[in-house]
């Protein structure tokens, strides 16, 4: 396959490109900007269709950087698991920057458009690697786009999450580093694929097993589990919904795929420890993150401990550690970030539209804009895991697993915080919708652009498809999970393949 | 060496940690300082020490005989290093900021992304 690889090296070589275009274009006409940015992201997304294309025939693709061989160079690699959160990046990225094209981003004095792009490129980046510390080294791209993001709009209390989302995460990257020094040092090597090799020899090895709780405590904390999520719920609400949409739609899950690929992939023998620690840190995550959510007022906020409590599923799903639950991770990834992205651009529509996201100030919207409601109803309710929706089946897929392997209390807990989940869609739903606004109170009806409406009734689209031809996405996911049982092919794929011509 | 700096590092996060538990946003921004120093130090020492082995091939060989230090542990600290400074640059420019801002270096007083 030597025409393909230059492919999975778009993702990143398109934002950075666009980035740097971007930043020589700052003080051009908003128009341009946005529009420059709107072609990038669509130019991503035709590019990770044909590497989803791509890796359906081939089963894995591999890029070697600099034709240098596998343990010694730095291998890009694209699996099904990646493929799948590459083309849902794009899409997410497409919505977002129309989104943000129309809402205005005038409080970034330009910097927005740039910063957003080197944000795709870390995520893209670090979904697309096979190497350890290149994940940091894209972590880092990543992160630093978005303490930018978040701190630039300057106002009192972006400044303040930014402090608090920087040190957590700083100290994240401390441990990661250190995950990374000590794995160095027991094989010698850090290819991902080369690690999953070696540690097989080194399973009577505690130090190992120290390593791997050290990158569950770094990626822990980059995907708001349970002990360290203090960051996310006090930062994201802040900023301006652009930000916040793309924010919870994909940082949080980077965290989430760096767990599923390095515990499938690199301790494939450790899974029973491994297990014991994420199953209860996975149920608390859900449990906490959904009383966090039903004690908050402000849409913003509901929304990100919900992301808390929709990231513990997922840890669930990768602590079954068997085929179909981590089919049904993959499709929670994917329909969570659909979900989530588009759960924040419509609080944002209503907060255009009312002036306020506060429960309290708003209501009467159903009266007022009844095709709003139903926007708003089909990702609440997915998220609820109501059917026919996209939430539905990741759900019942992760429950039905659970129940074949008797894990009661876990299924408990995960139904008890669905129904909880709903709890506080159907809050939003009625304090915004449903009851008769505020007496006394005249909220401003402003209108709004079409083009906020288009990518939330796009990302809506996307969850109904979902639900509709669930067996599509189902089928997809269940490959990617045997990919990740076995890990032999990703393997075979980032060191064997196509070896460069010695110099 | 590989005894002594074990001991260093271990100082060094333990610093580090107290730093970081303190009120003063200073303290915690010197506390994560010294965490990612540590870090360094650790993936310095992890891969294994060793003086006067430099893995330079002579004009005359092909490849690299003989013990010879293995040089990726550094190139990944260095790269560590230069991402850590920028994030901290970063960080003392915004600190300085929150605290025009807010008008206290004290985290206890840092609510307001809070309500």
């Amino acid at each position: 396959m030597p025409a393909d690889p230059p492919l999975i090296a778009l993702p990143l070589v398109l934002p950075l490109l666009t980035a740097g275009i971007l930043l020589c274009l700052r003080h051009a006409h908003e128009n341009l900007r946005h529009g420059v940015n709107i072609a990038s992201c669509a130019g991503l997304l035709a590019v990770a269709v044909m590497i989803v294309a791509r890796v359906s025939d081939a089963g894995v693709l591999a890029l070697h950087s600099g034709s240098w061989p596998a343990p010694i160079g730095i291998t890009l690699a694209a699996d099904h698991l990646t493929a799948a959160m590459v083309l849902i990046t794009a899409v997410t990225g497409l919505a977002v920057a129309v989104y943000a094209a129309a809402a205005g981003t005038g409080k970034f004095r330009g910097y927005f458009t740039p910063l957003y792009q080197a944000l795709l490129m870390g995520v893209n980046g670090s979904f697309l690697t096979a190497d350890l510390f290149n994940l940091y080294v894209w972590f880092e791209v990543m992160l630093m786009s978005s303490f930018v993001l978040v701190a630039l709009p300057g106002g009192r209390a972006q400044l303040e999450a930014a402090v608090k989302y920087l040190t957590l995460n700083f100290i994240a990257s401390a441990f990661f580093l250190v995950g990374l020094g000590v794995l160095y040092g027991i094989t010698g090597t850090l290819n991902m694929a080369d690690l999953s090799v070696k540690l097989v020899a080194e399973q009577q090895n505690d130090l190992v097993l120290s390593t791997a709780v050290l990158f569950l405590v770094a990626f822990g904390i980059k995907a708001g589990v349970f002990p360290f999520y203090f960051w996310l719920p006090s930062s994201y609400h802040v900023t301006p919904t652009p930000v916040a949409a793309i924010f919870a739609g994909l940082l949080t899950k980077v965290g989430v795929y760096a767990c599923v690929r390095v515990f499938t992939l690199v301790y494939s023998a450790h899974q029973d420890f491994l297990a014991m620690i994420l199953l209860p840190i996975g149920v608390l995550t859900m449990i906490t993150g959904v009383f966090g959510a039903a004690s908050q007022f402000y849409i913003p906020r509901i929304l990100s401990f919900h992301i808390i409590s929709q990231i513990g599923y997922m840890i669930v799903g990768l602590g079954f550690f068997t085929r179909g639950a981590l089919a049904a991770t993959v499709f929670y990834i994917v329909h969570h970030i659909l979900v989530k992205t588009n759960l924040f651009l419509i609080g944002g529509i209503i907060g255009r539209r009312t002036g306020t996201q506060a429960l309290a100030k708003t209501g009467g919207l159903y009266a007022k804009a009844p095709w709003l409601a139903v926007l708003f109803l089909i990702p609440a309710m997915s998220l609820g895991g109501i059917p026919p929706l996209s939430g539905f089946f990741a759900k019942f897929a992760l429950v039905r697993e659970g129940l074949l392997l008797g894990q009661w209390a876990v299924i408990a807990a995960a139904l008890a915080v669905g129904l909880l989940t709903l709890y506080s869609m159907i809050k939003i739903w009625n304090e915004a919708f449903w009851k008769n606004p505020p007496a006394g109170d005249r909220l401003p009806d402003r209108k709004v652009p079409a083009m906020m409406l288009a990518p939330a009734v796009a990302l809506a689209a996307c969850t109904v498809a979902f639900g509709l031809f669930p067996g599509v996405f189902m089928d997809f996911s269940l490959r990617a999970a045997d990919q990740l049982m076995d890990p032999s092919s990703y393997i075979e794929a980032v060191l064997d393949a196509n070896p460069p011509d010695s110099p | 060496m590989e005894n002594l700096l074990p001991i260093a590092i271990g100082i060094l996060f333990g610093c580090g940690c107290y730093l970081c538990m303190r009120r003063n946003i200073v303290r915690v921004l010197l506390g994560i300082m010294l965490f990612s120093q540590a870090a360094n130090l650790l993936i310095f020492t992890a891969a294994g020490l060793s003086t006067g082995k430099a893995p330079i091939i002579p004009g005359d060989a092909l490849t690299l005989s003989g013990a010879h230090a293995d040089p990726l542990p550094q190139a990944l600290v260095l790269t560590a290093i230069v991402i850590g400074f920028a994030v901290l640059a970063f960080a003392i420019a915004l600190v300085l900021r929150a605290y025009h801002k807010t008008g206290s270096d004290d985290l206890d007083t840092f609510r307001k992304s809070d309500q």
